[in-house]
């Protein structure tokens, strides 16, 4: 067994561009789930929004990359008015439900053979994020070199991505934390708590919730962006629902309504993510078996890597339901 | 209860103004800060509320009392747009409040409190406190993002917020969340939260509720504190000693109507009221079946 082959991969797992788009997209998750307790289980579709925004500028508009932020931000304001209009007035399952459809709704409309002229279809959109790549090697970073030292030797091209992903991590990170300390970010915890006492005290409750959504969708759609360009190209289902789910259980995995929770999750759960999955493949190269029964195989490896984030997602609710950096009195308060 | 009690400037004012009125439902008063006409709340085929009329005195202590289920809470409700009547009007301070949204009612000097008592458990006492102040720049998230145009009104706000807390006994609680305060200390947290508004008119739904009685003695003084500073109070409650001891005037609620007015002693001797709480047919034998 190559013990620093799996050290090495599960340390860049810690910081890879996995993490950095889960970061992202939990920061935004956690203004909305963490902050002010809206149940939006649609992140993937908010991150659809900056992949497809980014995608179409090459492939239907034909203008250069860079409208694609602006782009990928209008989608996601529209789309946090869409799904907020109807359902912030009611009780918070609303919310998830209709979520959690308008997500699936826009991956299936941007994979669709009608729409293929707007969004590729089920082939996605390649061959947008050249001049996202010429920034960097304008800045001397060669795409084909190596760079770093061990365990964190990267790609010019997986640096320059990192580079500009953390940058955006750390961004939407101190935004994020000056608003919670702020008068409005007081607000939004305060609705999390109990929404008839903020309105009675003279906030306006949906106004605040439609603000938490949609800034949490904008920071959601940055993370799709981020993936899109790190992959150079934007593919319909990498935003199906498993991904929203992942997103909150690395969430919640460092601890909810909390920045560094947002951050720290998203690291350890892609840590942890590809330690397993590169001990187990290593472990099964030969097929184990008990007798003549197969009991794992190496193509069964990543199966079995998904039911084990489920255990441990049950396991940390159960004895540390306040994750990482959470703070267990606070959650002992919890009487609604 | 205590008849000997010396009442002060603004209690004597208060009855003076309110014995000249007369002692029936609807009743006019000489000047009235909230006036309802008309208000019918109807859930399916039940009628939770219909208030013919109601007018409330400026700078009194008015309780409403009623049997369970009397449609007190739904009034409260209505008048603080909580929930919208299905016919009436009401006027608060001289303006109509029909499409004013709950939100707005605050800022325009009315606030209000819960039967079961809301504070805001994972946020400290302090906070609970600061986020009554209306009118903040930082709650605007664009401002919020500038420490420098809120830091000056936030500190107002924490002295005004201290203040409140050392007058209400919670000073020593200041930094603990709202959800390791006991059920009375969180009462007083609602009411002090409240008043960080700057209300007119503080409508208090059953502030009595679950209260030991040492801590009720401490509520009445405090309730009766608010008048004195000028402030009207509506309040609803079941524990009838202490509407007797601090109210001005009495309104009795039963089955959405209102049934009686008056002040307390008047109201503790009306045979309706009587008969609203104890039914009309008691003291008489229950085996009689005519």
């Amino acid at each position: 067994m190559d013990w620093s082959l799996i050290i090495e991969n599960s340390l860049k797992g810690l910081v890879g561009i996995n993490a950095v788009y889960f970061a992202v997209a939990a920061i935004g998750m956690n203004v909305q789930y963490g902050y002010t307790g809206l149940l939006n289980f649609g992140q993937a579709g908010f991150m659809a929004c900056g992949a497809y925004g980014l995608g179409m500028t090459a492939h239907y508009f034909d203008i250069p990359m860079w409208w694609g932020i602006p782009l990928g931000i209008l989608f996601s304001v529209v789309l946090g008015l869409l799904m907020g209009i109807p359902t912030l007035r009611l009780r918070a399952d609303y919310l998830a439900i209709v979520t959690i459809a308008a997500a699936e709704i826009i991956r299936l409309v941007v994979r669709s053979v009608r729409f293929k002229t707007y969004f590729g279809g089920s082939d996605g959109i390649n061959n947008f994020s050249e001049s996202f790549r010429e920034v960097g090697t304008d800045l001397g970073i060669q795409q084909s070199a190596e760079y770093g030292f061990w365990p964190f030797t990267f790609t010019g091209r997986e640096l320059w991505t990192l580079i500009i992903g953390w940058l955006v991590v750390a961004f939407f990170g101190f935004l994020v934390y000056q608003l919670m300390k702020s008068p409005w970010g007081r607000v939004l915890k305060a609705i999390r708590e109990d929404e008839d006492a903020v309105r009675s005290l003279g906030k306006n409750v949906y106004s605040y919730k439609m603000q938490s959504l949609i800034l949490g969708g904008v920071i959601g759609t940055f993370s799709g962006m981020i993936f899109a360009l790190d992959r150079g190209s934007v593919q319909p289902d990498n935003y199906s629902r498993d991904v929203t789910f992942y997103v909150l259980t690395a969430l919640v995995l460092g601890g909810v309504a909390r920045v560094t929770g947002s951050i720290i999750g998203p690291m350890l759960f892609w840590g942890l993510f590809t330690f397993v999955d590169n001990f187990m493949r290593q472990v099964t190269e030969d097929p184990i078996k008990v007798g003549n029964f197969t009991l794992l195989q190496s193509t069964q490896v990543g199966q079995l890597n998904y039911m084990l984030i489920g255990l441990a997602l049950i396991l940390l609710m159960v004895f540390r339901p306040q994750g990482l950096v959470g703070n267990r009195k606070e959650m002992a308060f919890d009487g609604r | 209860m205590d008849a000997e009690r010396t009442y002060g400037e603004h209690a004597t004012r208060a009855r003076a103004a309110l014995d000249t009125c007369d002692k029936v439902p609807g009743a006019a008063k000489p000047d009235p800060i909230l006036v309802a006409d008309g208000v019918r709340r109807e859930f399916g085929g039940i009628v939770a509320v219909d208030v013919a009329h109601l007018e409330v005195q400026r700078g009194s202590i008015t309780a409403l009392i009623g049997p369970n289920g009397a449609g007190k809470t739904t009034f409260f409700n209505l008048m603080t747009s909580f929930d919208t009547p299905n016919t009436g009007w009401w006027s608060f301070d001289g303006r109509s409040m029909e499409k004013i949204a709950s939100h707005r009612t605050a800022a325009m000097g009315m606030v209000r409190t819960f039967q079961l008592t809301k504070s805001l458990t994972k946020l400290s006492v302090i906070e609970n406190m600061r986020l009554g102040a209306t009118g903040q720049v930082g709650e605007k998230w664009w401002n919020g993002l500038i420490p420098g145009l809120w830091k000056e009104q936030e500190a107002e706000i924490t002295a005004r917020a201290e203040a409140l807390l050392a007058r209400f006994n919670l000073a020593h609680m200041r930094d603990e969340y709202a959800g390791s305060l006991s059920g009375g200390q969180r009462k007083l947290l609602e009411m002090a939260r409240a008043l960080m508004t700057n209300p007119t008119l503080v409508m208090l739904d059953e502030p009595m509720a679950g209260v030991n009685p040492a801590l009720k003695q401490s509520l009445n003084a405090h309730i009766r504190d608010l008048r004195d500073q000028g402030m009207t109070v509506l309040f609803v409650e079941h524990d009838m000693d202490m509407v007797h001891d601090i109210s001005d005037w009495v309104v009795v609620m039963a089955e959405g109507r209102i049934i009686a007015e008056g002040t307390p002693d008047d109201i503790s001797r009306n045979p309706a009221v009587i008969d609203a709480y104890l039914g009309a047919h008691q003291g008489q034998s229950l085996l009689e079946d005519e």
